[in-house]
């Protein structure tokens, strides 16, 4: 498609008036960005993946040593570090799921003709528009036990949503869950109106019931692009840090960005950060591979 | 295309060429500090100083939990960004030994500022390391942490006497932690929306640990030796135990959901009519004599925070020092600053746009004492302070202790004696890492 526009230029064009080539061209476009990711991308990768083996601290001025796989030994039997992980996945499941059924559910509802339907679909699309710092500080104030309308409107008391070590973490979930649904909404709404509505018409037609058609007509056509959406969110929520920094101090709700955060800035470890930050972008890319070998399996049938 | 390449070079030249010669022209210092009214004073007060020498100073601030880490980033990259900062006192461990800060000895002995600043505040805010007589700041801001309480609560006939039926002794601001707590469970009333105090409970920078500090200093415990670094035995005492014990026990009289909090929250304790006692760093005392920002301004009163039970009384310092940062391009310039700064005249009229001066002479005042109802509280814990490690290692030591501590207190998980023998381990280790035990 590229290479089809690009060996028409329009002879009469400025560019062809200059006696620029496609090449050129293609060059200008491409060359900033490639660049741009090399440089800021790229290089810092592979920088960093040098830093994880030595004992380098960025605010000290002594000479930084090789030490090796030290730093990788060190946080994988760094028990503070497992925990974090487990707080993350249990993070990751909670949030994620709740996201799924909900932006589904919402899609699933919105997917029919009935007055006022754009506004109310833009409206329910505002969450996923606000900074995820701001929703944090906005939800901190709503789970508040002494002014906090949340406990109010349920009827809870003081239950204290994020002093409490237990429930802080799923408050924090919650509101990823109120942010992150119109995402999968909005991709699920996507693939629902894609469904040829001739299989809806046909399947009326031999009367199948509301559960058969979702299960063999709805879900199969749409499980692609839920599972696209299910890979962004994943890796989304694996590498959240804004909403639980700003949210709570909870060691049992500190994800392992929060900790890699931490580790990098605050105690300027910065070899073993970066050791950290590549055990999990790991993780990270095995999680997606996992994903997106079953989308490509999905996609086959 | 050669055209446009030129043009956006000649573009960018002329920038950097309007950039320079704009730097060139019109001297400028800039001073980085945290976002707070002491910052607001700071800049107030210079404005005398660019009417005085032509000099543009500008104070920039940041929120407080990105201070320490904005400053560090700018230190470590070498950048020229900010002529002097007013950095934390934990801060000069690492500002010295890392070469971040100029070495003010020279001028500090010249100027005989030893017998000019109060000596705690030479102790903490310039001395490092300590006892050593190298100096790395000019005491700028002095501040600690202090109580504000709610009069009217504690002045009510019906409660003075309800108080004296249940707990033996007249209710009276307290002395000692075991009345602070006392008080604390006797105006805890959750029923009617009112709560016994309000604490420090944030653990993402140095809040809680300011809060916990303080109980272990006056229950007679300490953090360690900061000259040898000996930390086992040291802050897991019984005595150490004991304060974090009391630190623990007055949680359970907070308002609810109080698991991150900070000046704000605890100022809001006050203000919103929640507490009857409430903890916080002196400078943020202010906003409550202030009608506009304090509705019980008139009944709000203040005290130095109490002893341990065995007389000891301390308090946990705040407060920063004012340093010249060694990659700047005005460093002479910087120290003309800190010489008109260092005057008397200076100093007064610095404590009275409501900075707290560290100078002797003006603390020791009258007018200063009786400035604000606070002042006076300020002065006697000027002479009972301490800090926490100020090593370069310390933001790593901090984060352990937070670690250890914060579960135990906000989650109720474990006992004090745990939570501290595993800080002691995790700071022995740390030391241990840095090599402080040669």
């Amino acid at each position: 498609m590229a290479s089809v526009a690009l060996t028409h230029l329009d002879p009469a064009s400025r560019a062809a008036a200059r006696g620029w080539s496609d090449l050129t061209i293609r060059n200008l476009f491409i060359i900033p960005t490639l660049v741009f990711l090399i440089v800021f991308n790229i290089f810092p990768l592979i920088y960093s993946l040098g830093y994880s083996f030595t004992n380098f601290a960025a605010n000290r001025t002594e000479p930084w040593q090789f030490v090796g796989l030290q730093n990788y030994r060190e946080l994988l039997s760094d028990d503070h570090i497992w925990s974090n992980f487990v707080i993350t996945a249990k993070y990751v499941i909670v949030s994620v799921a709740g996201q799924m059924i909900v932006g589904f559910g919402l899609a699933l509802l919105l997917n029919r003709s009935f007055p006022m339907k754009g506004l109310i679909t833009t409206l329910l699309l505002l969450p996923m528009m606000m900074s995820a710092a701001v929703v944090g500080l906005f939800w901190q104030l709503l789970y508040s036990p002494s002014w906090g309308p949340i406990n109010y409107v349920f009827g809870l008391g003081d239950f204290a949503w994020l002093s409490n070590p237990d429930s802080a973490l799923y408050a924090v979930a919650i509101t990823d869950i109120w942010m992150w649904s119109p995402f999968v909404m909005l991709l699920s709404l996507a693939g629902l109106s894609a469904v040829p509505q001739h299989l809806y018409e046909a399947a009326a037609i031999d009367r199948a019931g509301w559960w058969y058609t979702f299960t063999r007509i709805t879900l199969p056509l749409v499980s692609p692009i839920l599972l696209i959406a299910l890979i962004f969110r994943t890796m989304e929520a694996f590498k959240t840090f804004d909403i639980a920094y700003t949210m709570t101090t909870q060691p049992t709700a500190e994800l392992i960005a929060i900790r890699l955060y931490k580790q990098a800035f605050q105690q300027w470890d910065t070899g073993k950060s970066c050791a950290l930050a590549y055990i999990v972008l790991i993780m990270v890319l095995a999680i997606t591979n996992l994903y997106v070998k079953y989308l490509n399996k999905v996609k086959e049938r | 295309m050669r055209k446009i390449v030129t043009s956006v070079i000649a573009g960018i030249g002329l920038a950097l060429a309007c950039g320079t010669s704009v730097r060139a022209q019109d001297k400028e210092l800039t001073i980085f500090w945290a976002e707070w009214d002491p910052a607001n004073y700071l800049q107030e007060l210079v404005n005398d100083y660019t009417a005085e020498t032509g000099v543009k100073v500008t104070v920039q601030t940041t929120p407080w939990p990105d201070f320490q880490t904005k400053a560090f980033t700018e230190f470590n990259a070498h950048g020229d960004a900010y002529d002097m900062v007013v950095g934390d006192s934990q801060w000069l461990g690492a500002g010295s030994t890392q070469g971040h800060y100029v070495d003010l000895t020279d001028f500090f002995n010249q100027h005989k500022l030893g017998d000019v600043m109060a000596p705690a505040t030479i102790k903490y805010y310039a001395e490092y390391p300590g006892g050593s007589g190298k100096y790395w700041a000019i005491p700028l801001e002095g501040d600690a942490i202090g109580w504000s309480y709610r009069k009217d609560w504690f002045e009510d006939p019906k409660e003075k006497e309800a108080f004296k039926a249940k707990y033996g002794y007249d209710l009276a601001v307290p002395t000692t932690y075991a009345q602070l707590r006392d008080i604390a469970e006797f105006f805890h009333r959750p029923d009617q929306k009112r709560y016994g105090i309000a604490i420090y409970t944030d653990n993402s920078y140095d809040a809680m640990a300011m809060g916990v500090e303080s109980s272990i200093f006056s229950h007679g415990g300490d953090l360690g030796d900061y000259a040898t670094y000996k930390v086992d035995g040291i802050i897991n005492s019984k005595e150490a135990v004991a304060g974090l014990e009391m630190y623990k026990e007055l949680y359970k009289f907070t308002p609810p959901g109080w698991g991150k909090t900070f000046f704000v929250e605890d100022n809001q304790a006050i203000t919103g009519g929640l507490a009857a006692m409430s903890m916080n760093f002196f400078a943020f005392f202010p906003p409550l004599v202030n009608k506009a920002t304090n509705p019980y301004a008139d009944v709000t009163g203040f005290f130095a925070n109490p002893a341990g039970p065995d007389g000891k009384r301390f308090a946990a310092l705040g407060g920063q020092g004012i340093s010249v940062v060694s990659y700047s391009k005005n460093k002479d310039e910087s120290m003309k600053f800190l010489e008109w700064f260092i005057k008397d005249e200076t100093q007064k009229k610095w404590a009275e746009l409501g900075g707290y001066t560290c100078s002797q002479a003006v603390l020791k005042s009258e007018s200063f004492q009786n400035a604000t109802p606070y002042n006076k509280a300020f002065y006697d814990t000027m002479f009972m302070v301490k800090d926490f490690w100020a090593t370069p290692e310390y933001a790593e030591v901090l984060d352990q202790l937070n670690q250890n501590i914060y579960p135990f207190v906000v989650g109720g998980k474990g006992t004090a004696q745990e939570a501290l023998d595993k800080t002691a381990a995790d700071w022995k280790a740390t030391f241990t890492k840095y090599n402080r035990y040669k």
